[in-house]
């Protein structure tokens, strides 16, 4: 079973993140890391090839330093990885971004494609439907569960009051919550064994994709501002009257 | 006036919102895939309802739905297409925008007449306007983006009848199980969210975060921290990887305030907070905080909140 897993760089959704002077994401001022949601897929592959056998591939779309996550999907147990690099990409949107992941997906030999549910910079969560009308194979999203037999996945698709299980045939696109597994830590024998795995570098030339950037998007930012400050609020400290005073506020509020 | 295309699920408070947006548009046509949501239509509305029989559609899953909204799109040729911010809704709008080589703006908080979206970035922490430069405004409206305002009116129905084309019928539904959510409202929909967090420290001790919300009315949640250490089911985490949550009224207690879940909660109208650190972040973005041991402040709020009532 050969899989495709789809991981982006992001910015770390634990630290300050802001837009550039274009309006873009600022992945130069950023700490960036793997997506949050990604080291799931990324466990989620590498699950399914010791049960099935097979070949995991890491597919990414980003700037240089992207390698630093691509090394260490690697470290992770990931085989081989697609790292797709072009200048002309910084400012595509998500209906172009997946017209040239679908690009790269028709060269490479999948049984399955495994995302996270979202982006932890976009938090879109449409890419896969996106690169299943592009490259015509089924999307079972949002799962927190994952089983294949070789021939057909079934997932359990989660929901805010239960669950689906959905199935298909193989080929397919699933992407994964983080409730379905426990990502491992990649091992001291799995980073020294990263650094002679094969990275391909693609640009947009290789695999045919004329436009790219905000020129070919489909959507442009117009402007973007920080949030106003939530003005101060009034914090009191418990002697005793805390949860009355509570109380009175939200009465205040009309709460009650 | 401009025509919006509404696609309205069978239920819920989300999609009574987004009628209630798309009224300050245009006039609204709403797709509708059974009674229920057709109902709904009507009570928020709608001019007119797509009243569309699909028997087998409810077997697959995604696809079926795709490929009629995706005809009524491209016949209506509407100015707004919106949907709601859920998983179906972003689902389906991926497909319409991909079929018809459109634009796609998810999770948006308004909509002005020219097609201006506004959207949070960065869990809340940036406000960004954007717009669609090709085909249509196709939108998914996040939860919480307006309060729900019935307009009853008998709108003008157009059944329309379709089969499941094979093609469409790639991913099945083999099963549907719900959870049982009990009586409480559900957790993205809720006027009002008390969440616990680390400082709960048991998952017994979260009955005191469930009497509060009990008692408010309102739905729980919980920290990433506390759905981590298994306290609470994850199902109910708000923040970053859980659910986000726009309330009129949250209540944080023990919940230190990190990123993570400031992303599933920071656009809540009034914020309200528990914690025993003066220097938790989640003070720095309270309309009011208790500082103090959340075990004596909710129980003394219990009793004064019963009182009142």
């Amino acid at each position: 079973m050969n899989i495709v897993v789809l991981v982006k760089q992001v910015p770390d959704s634990g630290l300050a993140r802001q837009l550039d002077a274009q309006l873009r994401v600022d992945r130069n001022g950023a700490n960036n890391v793997m997506g949050e949601l990604d080291e799931y897929a990324v466990e989620a592959a590498l699950q399914l090839k010791e049960a099935h056998g097979g070949e995991v591939t890491v597919l990414t779309l980003g700037p240089g330093q992207a390698t630093e996550t691509v090394r260490k999907t690697l470290a992770m147990g990931v085989d081989k990885a697609v790292h797709i690099e072009d200048e002309a990409v910084g400012g595509s949107d998500a209906l172009a971004t997946s017209a040239i992941l679908a690009a790269a997906l028709g060269r490479l030999e999948w049984d399955l494609v495994i995302a996270g549910a979202e982006s932890t910079d976009s938090n879109m969560g449409v890419m896969p439907q996106l690169l299943a009308a592009r490259t015509g194979a089924p999307a079972l999203t949002g799962a927190r569960k994952i089983d294949t037999d070789g021939s057909t996945v079934t997932v359990e698709h989660q929901r805010a009051n239960g669950y689906d299980v959905l199935t298909a045939n193989l080929p397919a696109i699933v992407s994964v919550w983080d409730t379905i597994n426990t990502p491992r830590y990649p091992s001291l024998k799995g980073i020294m064994a990263a650094k002679r795995k094969p990275v391909e570098s693609l640009t947009l030339a290789d695999l045919g994709v004329a436009a790219a950037g905000p020129a070919a998007a489909w959507n442009e930012v117009v402007e973007a501002a920080a949030r106003p400050e939530r003005a101060a609020g009034q914090i009191v400290t418990d002697e005793g009257q805390g949860g009355t005073a509570l109380a009175e506020f939200l009465a205040a509020e009309k709460f009650i | 006036m401009t025509d919006i295309l509404v696609y309205v699920p069978n239920s819920g408070k989300h999609a009574a919102e987004v009628l209630t947006l798309a009224r300050t548009l245009g006039d609204v046509s709403a797709i509708a895939f059974d009674d229920a949501a057709a109902s709904l239509a009507g009570e928020y509305g709608a001019a007119k309802v797509y009243r569309v029989e699909a028997p087998g559609a409810d077997d697959y899953f995604v696809d079926p739905k795709a490929t009629v909204l995706i005809d009524l799109a491209r016949s209506a040729n509407p100015g707004f297409f919106l949907l709601p911010s859920t998983d179906e809704g972003k689902a389906l709008a991926a497909r319409v925008a991909v079929a018809l080589d459109n634009g796609l703006m998810t999770d948006v908080s308004g909509l002005a007449a020219d097609g201006t979206a506004t959207q949070d970035a960065f869990a809340g922490a940036t406000v960004v306007k954007s717009k669609s430069t090709k085909g249509f405004t196709l939108a998914t409206v996040k939860s919480g983006a307006t309060e729900p305002a019935p307009a009853p009116g008998s709108p003008a129905v157009e059944t329309v009848n379709a089969t499941v084309a094979e093609a469409d019928q790639r991913v099945k539904v083999a099963q549907r199980v719900d959870e049982p959510a009990g009586d409480r409202p559900a957790l993205s929909e809720a006027r009002i969210v008390v969440s616990g967090g680390r400082g709960v420290g048991s998952a017994e001790d979260f009955a005191l975060i469930e009497r509060v919300a009990d008692s408010l009315g309102g739905a729980v949640g919980a920290s990433r921290a506390a759905t981590d250490a298994g306290y609470y089911p994850h199902k109910f985490q708000v923040g970053q990887t859980g659910t986000t949550v726009s309330p009129q009224l949250y209540v944080a207690a023990g919940i230190s305030g990190a990123i993570q879940h400031r992303a599933g909660m920071q656009t809540s109208r009034v914020i309200v907070a528990v914690n025993k650190d003066a220097d938790a972040p989640i003070f720095g973005m309270a309309d009011f905080g208790v500082v103090g041991d959340l075990f004596q402040v909710l129980p003394q709020a219990l009793d004064e909140i019963e009182k009142r009532k």
